[in-house]
Protein backbone atom coordinates (compact mmCIF):
# COMPACT_ATOMS: atom_id res chain seq x y z
CA UNK A 1 0.00 0.00 0.00
CA UNK A 2 2.78 2.34 1.00
CA UNK A 3 4.65 1.25 -2.08
CA UNK A 4 1.67 1.97 -4.26
CA UNK A 5 1.34 5.48 -2.78
CA UNK A 6 5.07 6.07 -3.23
CA UNK A 7 4.78 4.93 -6.81
CA UNK A 8 1.94 7.34 -7.45
CA UNK A 9 3.77 10.19 -5.75
CA UNK A 10 6.85 9.56 -7.87
CA UNK A 11 4.71 9.48 -11.01
CA UNK A 12 3.07 12.76 -10.05
CA UNK A 13 6.42 14.37 -9.26
CA UNK A 14 7.90 13.14 -12.54
CA UNK A 15 4.88 14.38 -14.49
CA UNK A 16 4.99 17.82 -12.90
CA UNK A 17 8.74 18.01 -13.55
CA UNK A 18 8.05 17.15 -17.15
CA UNK A 19 5.32 19.81 -17.38
CA UNK A 20 7.56 22.43 -15.76
CA UNK A 21 10.40 21.54 -18.13
CA UNK A 22 8.05 21.58 -21.12
CA UNK A 23 6.71 24.97 -20.11
CA UNK A 24 10.20 26.24 -19.44
CA UNK A 25 11.39 25.07 -22.84
CA UNK A 26 8.29 26.63 -24.49
CA UNK A 27 9.19 29.89 -22.80
CA UNK A 28 12.77 29.48 -24.02
CA UNK A 29 11.51 28.79 -27.54
CA UNK A 30 9.41 31.93 -27.41
CA UNK A 31 12.36 34.01 -26.19
CA UNK A 32 14.51 32.65 -29.00
CA UNK A 33 11.66 33.19 -31.48
CA UNK A 34 11.35 36.81 -30.33
CA UNK A 35 15.05 37.39 -31.05
CA UNK A 36 14.65 35.99 -34.56
CA UNK A 37 11.50 38.07 -35.05
CA UNK A 38 13.28 41.24 -34.00
CA UNK A 39 16.22 40.77 -36.36
CA UNK A 40 14.36 39.43 -39.42
CA UNK A 41 10.64 40.17 -39.28
CA UNK A 42 9.99 43.27 -37.18
CA UNK A 43 11.16 45.81 -39.76
CA UNK A 44 8.25 44.95 -42.08
CA UNK A 45 5.67 43.26 -39.84
CA UNK A 46 6.32 45.82 -37.03
CA UNK A 47 6.81 45.41 -33.29
CA UNK A 48 3.09 44.88 -32.66
CA UNK A 49 2.68 42.40 -35.53
CA UNK A 50 0.32 44.89 -37.16
CA UNK A 51 2.09 45.02 -40.54
CA UNK A 52 1.98 48.10 -42.78
CA UNK A 53 -1.23 48.98 -44.69
CA UNK A 54 -1.09 48.02 -48.40
CA UNK A 55 2.52 46.83 -48.09
CA UNK A 56 3.29 44.21 -45.45
CA UNK A 57 0.49 41.98 -44.11
CA UNK A 58 -0.31 41.90 -40.38
CA UNK A 59 0.53 38.78 -38.37
CA UNK A 60 -1.46 39.79 -35.28
CA UNK A 61 -4.99 38.44 -35.64
CA UNK A 62 -4.40 37.21 -39.21
CA UNK A 63 -6.59 34.18 -39.92
CA UNK A 64 -3.98 32.19 -41.84
CA UNK A 65 -1.23 32.86 -39.27
CA UNK A 66 -3.52 31.42 -36.61
CA UNK A 67 -4.82 28.67 -38.90
CA UNK A 68 -4.00 24.98 -39.25
CA UNK A 69 -1.83 25.15 -42.40
CA UNK A 70 1.58 25.15 -40.71
CA UNK A 71 3.22 23.91 -43.94
CA UNK A 72 2.27 27.12 -45.76
CA UNK A 73 3.70 29.30 -42.98
CA UNK A 74 6.94 27.29 -42.98
CA UNK A 75 7.16 27.59 -46.77
CA UNK A 76 6.75 31.40 -46.67
CA UNK A 77 9.44 31.78 -44.00
CA UNK A 78 11.90 29.50 -45.84
CA UNK A 79 11.30 30.60 -49.45
CA UNK A 80 10.00 34.14 -49.06
CA UNK A 81 6.92 35.41 -50.86
CA UNK A 82 6.69 37.52 -54.00
CA UNK A 83 3.03 37.75 -54.96
CA UNK A 84 0.23 40.13 -54.12
CA UNK A 85 -1.34 38.69 -51.00
CA UNK A 86 -5.02 38.93 -50.11
CA UNK A 87 -5.63 38.64 -46.39
CA UNK A 88 -8.82 39.29 -44.44
CA UNK A 89 -10.21 41.59 -47.13
CA UNK A 90 -7.05 43.67 -47.68
CA UNK A 91 -4.22 43.46 -50.22
CA UNK A 92 -0.47 43.65 -49.56
CA UNK A 93 2.18 44.24 -52.21
CA UNK A 94 5.74 44.04 -50.88
CA UNK A 95 8.01 41.08 -51.52
CA UNK A 96 9.31 39.11 -48.53
CA UNK A 97 12.89 37.85 -48.54
CA UNK A 98 13.63 34.11 -48.19
CA UNK A 99 15.33 32.74 -45.06
CA UNK A 100 17.23 29.72 -46.44
CA UNK A 101 19.63 29.73 -43.47
CA UNK A 102 16.94 29.37 -40.78
CA UNK A 103 17.10 25.84 -39.30
CA UNK A 104 14.00 23.80 -38.41
CA UNK A 105 14.17 24.62 -34.71
CA UNK A 106 14.58 28.34 -35.43
CA UNK A 107 11.55 28.32 -37.75
CA UNK A 108 9.58 26.52 -35.02
CA UNK A 109 10.68 29.14 -32.46
CA UNK A 110 9.78 32.15 -34.57
CA UNK A 111 6.42 30.61 -35.53
CA UNK A 112 5.78 29.87 -31.85
CA UNK A 113 6.54 33.49 -31.01
CA UNK A 114 4.28 34.80 -33.81
CA UNK A 115 1.41 32.43 -33.03
CA UNK A 116 1.42 33.13 -29.27
CA UNK A 117 2.11 36.90 -29.24
CA UNK A 118 -0.14 39.98 -29.31
CA UNK A 119 -3.72 38.70 -29.62
CA UNK A 120 -2.65 35.42 -31.22
CA UNK A 121 -3.41 32.24 -29.27
CA UNK A 122 -2.83 29.59 -31.93
CA UNK A 123 -0.20 27.85 -29.85
CA UNK A 124 3.23 26.29 -30.13
CA UNK A 125 4.83 24.98 -33.33
CA UNK A 126 7.31 22.16 -32.74
CA UNK A 127 10.51 21.33 -34.62
CA UNK A 128 8.98 18.02 -35.74
CA UNK A 129 5.98 19.88 -37.17
CA UNK A 130 8.40 22.10 -39.14
CA UNK A 131 10.34 19.03 -40.36
CA UNK A 132 7.09 17.40 -41.48
CA UNK A 133 6.05 20.63 -43.21
CA UNK A 134 9.36 20.88 -45.08
CA UNK A 135 9.00 17.25 -46.24
CA UNK A 136 5.41 17.95 -47.32
CA UNK A 137 6.50 21.08 -49.22
CA UNK A 138 9.33 19.14 -50.86
CA UNK A 139 6.94 16.38 -51.94
CA UNK A 140 4.48 18.94 -53.34
CA UNK A 141 7.29 20.53 -55.37
CA UNK A 142 8.12 17.22 -57.12
CA UNK B 1 -36.75 78.66 -13.97
CA UNK B 2 -37.32 78.90 -17.71
CA UNK B 3 -35.16 81.98 -17.82
CA UNK B 4 -32.47 80.20 -15.88
CA UNK B 5 -32.48 77.33 -18.37
CA UNK B 6 -32.33 79.82 -21.21
CA UNK B 7 -29.41 81.59 -19.59
CA UNK B 8 -27.74 78.29 -18.93
CA UNK B 9 -28.12 77.17 -22.51
CA UNK B 10 -26.82 80.51 -23.80
CA UNK B 11 -23.85 80.15 -21.48
CA UNK B 12 -23.41 76.60 -22.65
CA UNK B 13 -23.54 77.65 -26.32
CA UNK B 14 -21.17 80.53 -25.74
CA UNK B 15 -18.80 78.14 -24.04
CA UNK B 16 -19.10 75.25 -26.47
CA UNK B 17 -19.01 77.10 -29.80
CA UNK B 18 -15.46 78.36 -29.49
CA UNK B 19 -14.44 74.93 -28.21
CA UNK B 20 -15.91 73.31 -31.31
CA UNK B 21 -14.32 75.91 -33.55
CA UNK B 22 -10.95 75.33 -31.90
CA UNK B 23 -11.23 71.58 -32.39
CA UNK B 24 -9.99 71.90 -35.99
CA UNK B 25 -10.94 68.28 -36.73
CA UNK B 26 -8.14 67.27 -34.36
CA UNK B 27 -5.42 69.08 -36.33
CA UNK B 28 -2.74 71.37 -35.00
CA UNK B 29 -2.30 74.41 -37.24
CA UNK B 30 -0.45 77.74 -37.25
CA UNK B 31 -2.17 80.81 -35.73
CA UNK B 32 -5.18 81.98 -37.72
CA UNK B 33 -5.78 78.72 -39.57
CA UNK B 34 -8.78 76.51 -38.98
CA UNK B 35 -9.73 73.05 -40.21
CA UNK B 36 -12.87 70.97 -40.50
CA UNK B 37 -13.84 67.56 -41.81
CA UNK B 38 -15.12 68.17 -45.35
CA UNK B 39 -15.94 64.47 -45.77
CA UNK B 40 -15.25 61.18 -44.01
CA UNK B 41 -15.28 57.43 -44.72
CA UNK B 42 -15.42 57.83 -48.51
CA UNK B 43 -12.81 55.04 -48.95
CA UNK B 44 -8.99 55.30 -49.01
CA UNK B 45 -8.55 58.61 -50.86
CA UNK B 46 -5.21 58.95 -52.64
CA UNK B 47 -4.90 62.10 -54.74
CA UNK B 48 -7.62 64.75 -55.05
CA UNK B 49 -8.34 67.38 -57.70
CA UNK B 50 -10.63 70.42 -57.61
CA UNK B 51 -12.52 72.16 -60.41
CA UNK B 52 -12.87 75.96 -60.75
CA UNK B 53 -16.33 75.74 -59.16
CA UNK B 54 -14.97 73.80 -56.16
CA UNK B 55 -16.13 70.26 -56.99
CA UNK B 56 -13.64 67.71 -55.61
CA UNK B 57 -12.72 64.44 -57.29
CA UNK B 58 -10.93 61.83 -55.16
CA UNK B 59 -9.10 58.81 -56.59
CA UNK B 60 -9.43 55.80 -54.31
CA UNK B 61 -6.79 53.13 -53.76
CA UNK B 62 -9.45 50.44 -54.17
CA UNK B 63 -13.20 50.57 -54.83
CA UNK B 64 -15.12 51.67 -51.70
CA UNK B 65 -18.10 49.85 -50.17
CA UNK B 66 -20.36 51.29 -52.88
CA UNK B 67 -17.99 49.77 -55.45
CA UNK B 68 -16.65 53.12 -56.72
CA UNK B 69 -13.02 54.11 -57.08
CA UNK B 70 -13.51 57.74 -58.14
CA UNK B 71 -15.66 59.89 -55.85
CA UNK B 72 -17.19 63.26 -56.74
CA UNK B 73 -17.84 65.58 -53.77
CA UNK B 74 -19.71 68.87 -53.80
CA UNK B 75 -20.47 71.37 -51.05
CA UNK B 76 -23.69 72.69 -52.60
CA UNK B 77 -24.85 74.73 -49.55
CA UNK B 78 -21.35 76.14 -49.03
CA UNK B 79 -21.02 75.25 -45.35
CA UNK B 80 -17.59 73.69 -45.74
CA UNK B 81 -18.89 70.11 -45.68
CA UNK B 82 -19.58 67.97 -48.76
CA UNK B 83 -23.30 67.33 -49.12
CA UNK B 84 -23.50 65.74 -52.59
CA UNK B 85 -21.32 62.65 -52.86
CA UNK B 86 -21.37 60.04 -55.61
CA UNK B 87 -18.91 57.99 -57.59
CA UNK B 88 -18.05 55.54 -60.35
CA UNK B 89 -15.17 53.46 -61.82
CA UNK B 90 -13.93 50.05 -60.72
CA UNK B 91 -10.14 50.47 -60.96
CA UNK B 92 -7.97 51.37 -57.98
CA UNK B 93 -5.19 53.91 -58.37
CA UNK B 94 -3.70 57.18 -57.18
CA UNK B 95 -3.55 59.92 -59.81
CA UNK B 96 -6.26 62.48 -60.55
CA UNK B 97 -6.04 65.88 -62.26
CA UNK B 98 -8.47 68.50 -63.56
CA UNK B 99 -7.33 70.29 -66.72
CA UNK B 100 -9.90 72.63 -68.26
CA UNK B 101 -13.04 70.60 -68.95
CA UNK B 102 -11.19 67.30 -68.67
CA UNK B 103 -10.69 65.02 -65.71
CA UNK B 104 -7.70 62.67 -65.84
CA UNK B 105 -7.43 59.63 -63.54
CA UNK B 106 -4.87 56.84 -63.33
CA UNK B 107 -5.01 53.15 -62.51
CA UNK B 108 -1.73 51.47 -61.60
CA UNK B 109 -0.94 50.96 -65.29
CA UNK B 110 -2.94 53.46 -67.35
CA UNK B 111 -4.23 57.04 -67.57
CA UNK B 112 -7.83 57.78 -68.56
CA UNK B 113 -9.59 61.00 -69.54
CA UNK B 114 -13.20 61.99 -68.77
CA UNK B 115 -15.18 65.00 -69.96
CA UNK B 116 -16.87 67.43 -67.55
CA UNK B 117 -20.06 69.36 -68.34
CA UNK B 118 -20.84 72.92 -67.20
CA UNK B 119 -21.88 71.62 -63.75
CA UNK B 120 -18.58 69.73 -63.39
CA UNK B 121 -20.37 66.42 -63.76
CA UNK B 122 -18.65 63.63 -65.66
CA UNK B 123 -20.33 63.05 -69.02
CA UNK B 124 -18.75 59.68 -69.85
CA UNK B 125 -18.13 57.81 -66.57
CA UNK B 126 -18.29 54.39 -68.19
CA UNK B 127 -16.45 55.27 -71.39
CA UNK B 128 -13.29 57.25 -70.67
CA UNK B 129 -10.67 57.84 -73.35
CA UNK B 130 -7.44 55.91 -72.76
CA UNK B 131 -4.54 58.36 -72.93
CA UNK B 132 -1.72 56.04 -71.85
CA UNK B 133 -1.69 52.31 -71.09
CA UNK B 134 0.78 49.47 -70.55
CA UNK B 135 2.80 51.20 -67.79
CA UNK B 136 4.70 48.80 -65.58
CA UNK B 137 2.83 47.55 -62.49
CA UNK B 138 4.79 44.98 -60.54
CA UNK B 139 2.97 45.73 -57.28
CA UNK B 140 5.76 47.48 -55.43
CA UNK B 141 5.70 51.29 -55.99
CA UNK B 142 2.98 50.97 -58.61
CA UNK B 143 1.11 54.28 -58.04
CA UNK B 144 0.94 56.35 -61.22
CA UNK B 145 0.74 59.94 -59.97
CA UNK B 146 0.11 62.56 -62.63
CA UNK B 147 0.54 66.29 -63.18
CA UNK B 148 0.57 68.69 -66.14
CA UNK B 149 2.85 71.48 -67.28
CA UNK B 150 1.49 74.78 -68.59
CA UNK B 151 1.28 73.35 -72.10
CA UNK B 152 -0.69 70.12 -72.38
CA UNK B 153 1.97 67.59 -71.40
CA UNK B 154 1.27 65.00 -68.75
CA UNK B 155 3.99 63.80 -66.37
CA UNK B 156 3.59 60.41 -64.74
CA UNK B 157 5.67 58.66 -62.13
CA UNK B 158 6.61 55.05 -62.88
CA UNK B 159 8.05 53.77 -59.60
CA UNK B 160 10.86 51.19 -59.45
CA UNK B 161 9.51 47.75 -58.56
CA UNK B 162 12.40 47.28 -56.16
CA UNK B 163 13.95 48.72 -53.01
CA UNK B 164 17.59 49.05 -54.09
CA UNK B 165 17.82 47.22 -57.46
CA UNK B 166 19.38 44.16 -55.84
CA UNK B 167 19.60 40.92 -57.83
CA UNK B 168 17.07 39.60 -55.31
CA UNK B 169 14.84 42.38 -53.98
CA UNK B 170 15.12 42.94 -50.21
CA UNK B 171 17.36 39.89 -49.76
CA UNK B 172 20.16 40.57 -47.26
CA UNK B 173 23.56 40.37 -49.00
CA UNK B 174 22.18 40.44 -52.55
CA UNK B 175 24.25 42.82 -54.73
CA UNK B 176 22.98 45.76 -56.74
CA UNK B 177 22.61 45.12 -60.49
CA UNK B 178 24.97 47.20 -62.67
CA UNK B 179 23.62 48.96 -64.59
CA UNK B 180 20.21 48.79 -62.94
CA UNK B 181 17.95 47.24 -65.64
CA UNK B 182 14.79 48.63 -64.05
CA UNK B 183 15.60 52.19 -65.12
CA UNK B 184 14.71 51.65 -68.80
CA UNK B 185 11.00 51.43 -68.03
CA UNK B 186 10.59 52.52 -64.39
CA UNK B 187 12.32 54.47 -61.62
CA UNK B 188 11.58 57.84 -63.22
CA UNK B 189 9.12 60.37 -64.58
CA UNK B 190 7.72 59.90 -68.09
CA UNK B 191 6.23 62.66 -70.24
CA UNK B 192 3.25 62.11 -72.57
CA UNK B 193 1.00 64.28 -74.73
CA UNK B 194 -2.12 65.01 -72.67
CA UNK B 195 -4.39 65.14 -75.70
CA UNK B 196 -3.22 62.07 -77.64
CA UNK B 197 -5.07 58.77 -77.26
CA UNK B 198 -3.67 55.27 -76.77
CA UNK B 199 -0.05 56.11 -76.04
CA UNK B 200 2.44 53.76 -74.44
CA UNK B 201 6.19 53.80 -73.64
CA UNK B 202 7.26 54.34 -77.27
CA UNK B 203 5.11 57.50 -77.52
CA UNK B 204 6.43 58.99 -74.27
CA UNK B 205 9.78 60.27 -73.14
CA UNK B 206 11.74 59.51 -69.99
CA UNK B 207 11.87 63.03 -68.54
CA UNK B 208 13.80 62.35 -65.33
CA UNK B 209 15.41 59.17 -63.98
CA UNK B 210 17.08 57.70 -60.90
CA UNK B 211 13.91 58.28 -58.88
CA UNK B 212 12.99 55.22 -56.82
CA UNK B 213 9.37 56.11 -56.21
CA UNK B 214 7.68 59.47 -56.57
CA UNK B 215 4.08 59.76 -55.42
CA UNK B 216 4.00 63.54 -54.93
CA UNK B 217 4.71 65.74 -57.92
CA UNK B 218 3.51 69.16 -59.07
CA UNK B 219 4.34 71.73 -61.69
CA UNK B 220 5.62 74.98 -60.21
CA UNK B 221 3.82 77.46 -62.45
CA UNK B 222 5.84 80.31 -60.95
CA UNK B 223 9.22 78.95 -62.09
CA UNK B 224 7.79 76.69 -64.84
CA UNK B 225 9.52 73.57 -63.48
CA UNK B 226 8.54 70.09 -62.37
CA UNK B 227 9.05 69.29 -58.68
CA UNK B 228 8.96 65.76 -57.31
CA UNK B 229 9.28 64.20 -53.85
CA UNK B 230 11.02 60.83 -53.68
CA UNK B 231 10.53 57.95 -51.26
CA UNK B 232 14.08 56.98 -50.27
CA UNK B 233 15.27 53.39 -49.98
CA UNK B 234 14.52 51.19 -46.95
CA UNK B 235 16.30 48.80 -44.61
CA UNK B 236 19.94 49.95 -44.47
CA UNK B 237 20.17 48.55 -40.92
CA UNK B 238 18.57 45.20 -41.63
CA UNK B 239 20.79 44.51 -44.67
CA UNK B 240 24.01 46.10 -43.36
CA UNK B 241 23.91 46.03 -39.54
CA UNK B 242 27.70 46.46 -39.44
CA UNK B 243 27.41 49.80 -41.31
CA UNK B 244 24.13 51.22 -39.97
CA UNK B 245 22.58 51.03 -36.49
CA UNK B 246 18.81 51.03 -35.98
CA UNK B 247 19.09 54.67 -34.86
CA UNK B 248 21.04 55.62 -38.01
CA UNK B 249 18.57 53.81 -40.27
CA UNK B 250 15.78 55.83 -38.68
CA UNK B 251 17.45 59.04 -39.99
CA UNK B 252 19.04 57.83 -43.27
CA UNK B 253 18.39 58.28 -46.13
CA UNK B 254 16.58 61.60 -46.44
CA UNK B 255 13.26 61.81 -48.23
CA UNK B 256 14.26 64.16 -51.04
CA UNK B 257 12.46 66.95 -52.88
CA UNK B 258 13.88 67.76 -56.34
CA UNK B 259 13.45 70.31 -59.06
CA UNK B 260 13.57 68.09 -62.15
CA UNK B 261 14.65 69.40 -65.55
CA UNK B 262 14.54 67.20 -68.63
CA UNK B 263 17.33 64.60 -68.47
CA UNK B 264 18.02 64.93 -64.73
CA UNK B 265 19.15 61.86 -62.80
CA UNK B 266 18.56 61.71 -59.05
CA UNK B 267 20.87 58.70 -58.64
CA UNK B 268 18.72 55.80 -57.40
CA UNK B 269 19.80 53.01 -56.90
CA UNK B 270 23.48 53.97 -56.97
CA UNK B 271 23.36 56.68 -54.29
CA UNK B 272 21.15 57.92 -51.47
CA UNK B 273 21.14 61.27 -49.69
CA UNK B 274 22.53 61.39 -46.15
CA UNK B 275 20.98 64.42 -44.41
CA UNK B 276 23.57 64.54 -41.61
CA UNK B 277 26.57 64.57 -43.98
CA UNK B 278 24.67 66.67 -46.57
CA UNK B 279 26.04 64.33 -49.23
CA UNK B 280 25.04 61.78 -51.82
CA UNK B 281 26.48 58.52 -50.50
CA UNK B 282 27.16 55.36 -52.52
CA UNK B 283 24.59 52.63 -51.71
CA UNK B 284 26.07 49.63 -49.87
CA UNK B 285 24.67 47.33 -52.59
CA UNK B 286 27.03 49.20 -54.97
CA UNK B 287 30.13 49.09 -52.81
CA UNK B 288 29.33 51.93 -50.41
CA UNK B 289 30.56 51.98 -46.82
CA UNK B 290 28.16 54.67 -45.46
CA UNK B 291 30.81 57.39 -46.13
CA UNK B 292 31.99 57.04 -49.75
CA UNK B 293 30.58 59.94 -51.78
CA UNK B 294 28.63 59.29 -54.98
CA UNK B 295 29.08 60.83 -58.42
CA UNK B 296 28.46 64.56 -58.81
CA UNK B 297 26.46 63.88 -61.99
CA UNK B 298 23.48 63.06 -59.74
CA UNK B 299 21.00 65.79 -58.83
CA UNK B 300 21.20 67.68 -55.52
CA UNK B 301 17.90 67.79 -53.65
CA UNK B 302 16.18 71.15 -53.20
CA UNK B 303 15.12 70.04 -49.71
CA UNK B 304 16.07 66.98 -47.63
CA UNK B 305 13.37 65.77 -45.23
CA UNK B 306 13.81 63.23 -42.42
CA UNK B 307 13.97 59.60 -43.49
CA UNK B 308 11.09 57.22 -44.28
CA UNK B 309 8.22 59.68 -43.74
CA UNK B 310 6.82 58.99 -47.24
CA UNK B 311 5.93 62.20 -49.14
CA UNK B 312 2.58 61.61 -50.88
CA UNK B 313 1.65 64.87 -52.63
CA UNK B 314 3.15 68.23 -53.56
CA UNK B 315 1.00 71.37 -53.92
CA UNK B 316 2.38 74.74 -54.97
CA UNK B 317 0.15 77.32 -53.32
CA UNK B 318 -1.07 79.96 -55.77
CA UNK B 319 -4.02 81.25 -53.72
CA UNK B 320 -4.51 84.59 -52.00
CA UNK B 321 -6.31 83.45 -48.85
CA UNK B 322 -3.23 82.38 -46.83
CA UNK B 323 -0.65 84.91 -45.54
CA UNK B 324 1.92 86.17 -48.08
CA UNK B 325 4.71 83.80 -47.03
CA UNK B 326 2.75 80.83 -48.38
CA UNK B 327 2.38 82.25 -51.90
CA UNK B 328 4.18 80.06 -54.46
CA UNK B 329 5.59 77.85 -51.69
CA UNK B 330 5.11 74.08 -51.59
CA UNK B 331 2.93 72.03 -49.27
CA UNK B 332 4.02 68.40 -48.99
CA UNK B 333 1.93 65.69 -47.31
CA UNK B 334 3.67 62.91 -45.39
CA UNK B 335 2.02 59.52 -45.02
CA UNK B 336 4.07 58.53 -41.93
CA UNK B 337 6.89 56.04 -41.73
CA UNK B 338 7.15 52.29 -41.15
CA UNK B 339 10.88 51.74 -41.65
CA UNK B 340 11.93 53.69 -38.56
CA UNK B 341 11.03 50.57 -36.51
CA UNK B 342 12.13 49.58 -33.91
CA UNK B 343 12.16 53.35 -33.21
CA UNK B 344 8.78 55.14 -33.06
CA UNK B 345 7.27 56.20 -36.38
CA UNK B 346 7.28 59.79 -37.66
CA UNK B 347 5.46 61.87 -40.24
CA UNK B 348 1.65 61.90 -40.48
CA UNK B 349 1.70 65.66 -41.19
CA UNK B 350 1.65 68.27 -43.93
CA UNK B 351 4.89 70.27 -44.29
CA UNK B 352 5.48 73.64 -45.90
CA UNK B 353 8.55 74.69 -47.91
CA UNK B 354 8.87 78.45 -48.46
CA UNK B 355 9.93 79.57 -51.98
CA UNK B 356 11.38 82.82 -53.24
CA UNK B 357 11.98 83.69 -56.89
CA UNK B 358 11.14 80.11 -57.89
CA UNK B 359 13.63 78.47 -55.49
CA UNK B 360 13.15 76.71 -52.16
CA UNK B 361 14.55 78.87 -49.38
CA UNK B 362 15.16 78.51 -45.68
CA UNK B 363 13.88 75.81 -43.40
CA UNK B 364 10.84 73.68 -44.07
CA UNK B 365 8.26 73.59 -41.31
CA UNK B 366 5.37 71.42 -40.13
CA UNK B 367 2.16 73.12 -41.29
CA UNK B 368 -0.61 70.74 -40.20
CA UNK B 369 -0.08 67.98 -37.66
CA UNK B 370 -2.20 65.60 -35.59
CA UNK B 371 -3.58 63.39 -38.39
CA UNK B 372 -2.44 60.25 -36.51
CA UNK B 373 -4.94 61.19 -33.79
CA UNK B 374 -2.86 60.16 -30.79
CA UNK B 375 -3.32 61.74 -27.34
CA UNK B 376 -1.12 64.84 -26.97
CA UNK B 377 0.77 63.96 -30.14
CA UNK B 378 2.17 60.73 -28.63
CA UNK B 379 4.37 58.69 -30.92
CA UNK B 380 3.04 55.52 -32.51
CA UNK B 381 4.88 52.27 -33.16
CA UNK B 382 3.00 51.25 -36.27
CA UNK B 383 1.47 53.31 -39.11
CA UNK B 384 -1.63 51.07 -39.05
CA UNK B 385 -2.47 52.70 -35.70
CA UNK B 386 -2.76 56.18 -37.27
CA UNK B 387 -6.36 57.44 -37.40
CA UNK B 388 -5.63 59.25 -40.67
CA UNK B 389 -2.62 59.27 -43.00
CA UNK B 390 -2.20 62.43 -45.12
CA UNK B 391 -2.11 61.70 -48.83
CA UNK B 392 -3.64 63.99 -51.50
CA UNK B 393 -3.46 67.79 -51.53
CA UNK B 394 -5.47 70.29 -53.57
CA UNK B 395 -6.27 73.99 -53.53
CA UNK B 396 -9.88 75.19 -53.64
CA UNK B 397 -11.06 78.18 -55.69
CA UNK B 398 -11.22 80.37 -52.55
CA UNK B 399 -7.62 79.53 -51.61
CA UNK B 400 -8.42 76.97 -48.89
CA UNK B 401 -6.50 73.71 -49.14
CA UNK B 402 -7.79 70.16 -48.84
CA UNK B 403 -5.93 67.12 -47.48
CA UNK B 404 -7.13 63.57 -48.14
CA UNK B 405 -6.52 60.50 -46.00
CA UNK B 406 -6.11 57.06 -47.57
CA UNK B 407 -7.04 54.92 -44.58
CA UNK B 408 -10.80 55.35 -44.11
CA UNK B 409 -11.07 58.31 -46.43
CA UNK B 410 -11.37 61.61 -44.60
CA UNK B 411 -10.99 64.93 -46.41
CA UNK B 412 -9.86 67.88 -44.28
CA UNK B 413 -10.47 71.48 -45.32
CA UNK B 414 -7.92 74.02 -44.05
CA UNK B 415 -8.67 77.75 -44.27
CA UNK B 416 -7.22 81.00 -42.97
CA UNK B 417 -8.86 84.12 -41.65
CA UNK B 418 -7.31 87.08 -39.85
Amino acid sequence: MVNLLMNRAIKIILLSCFLVIAQYSNAQNKINGKKIYETRCLVCHQSDGGGVPNMNPPLDGATNVNGKDIARLVKIIRNGYDERIALDGMYYNNAMAANPDLKEDAIADVLTYIRTSWSNKAGVVTTSQVKAALLKNKAAKK
Amino acid sequence: MKKQIQLLSIAFLAFSLPVLAQDNAGLKLPEGFKANLYANNIGGARHIAITKSGVIFAKLNNPNKEGNSIVRLEDANNDGVADKINGWAKYGGTGIFVKGNSLYASSNEAIFKYELNSKDEVVNPLAPVTIVSGLIDRRQHNSKSITFDMANNIYVNIGAYSNACQEKDRMPGSQGMMPCPILDSAGGIWKFDGSKENQTYKDGKRYGTGLRNVIGLDWNTNSNQLYVAQHGRDQLNSFYPNLYSDAQNAEIPAETFYEIKEGDNAGWPYVYYDPSQHKKIVSPEYGGDSKKEGSSEFKEPAVAFPAHMAPMAVLFYTGNQFPAKYKNGAFISFHGSWNRAPLPQEGFFVAFVPFKDGKAIGEWEIFANGFAGTENGAKIANPSKAKARPCGLAQGPDGSIFVSDDTKGAIFKISYSK
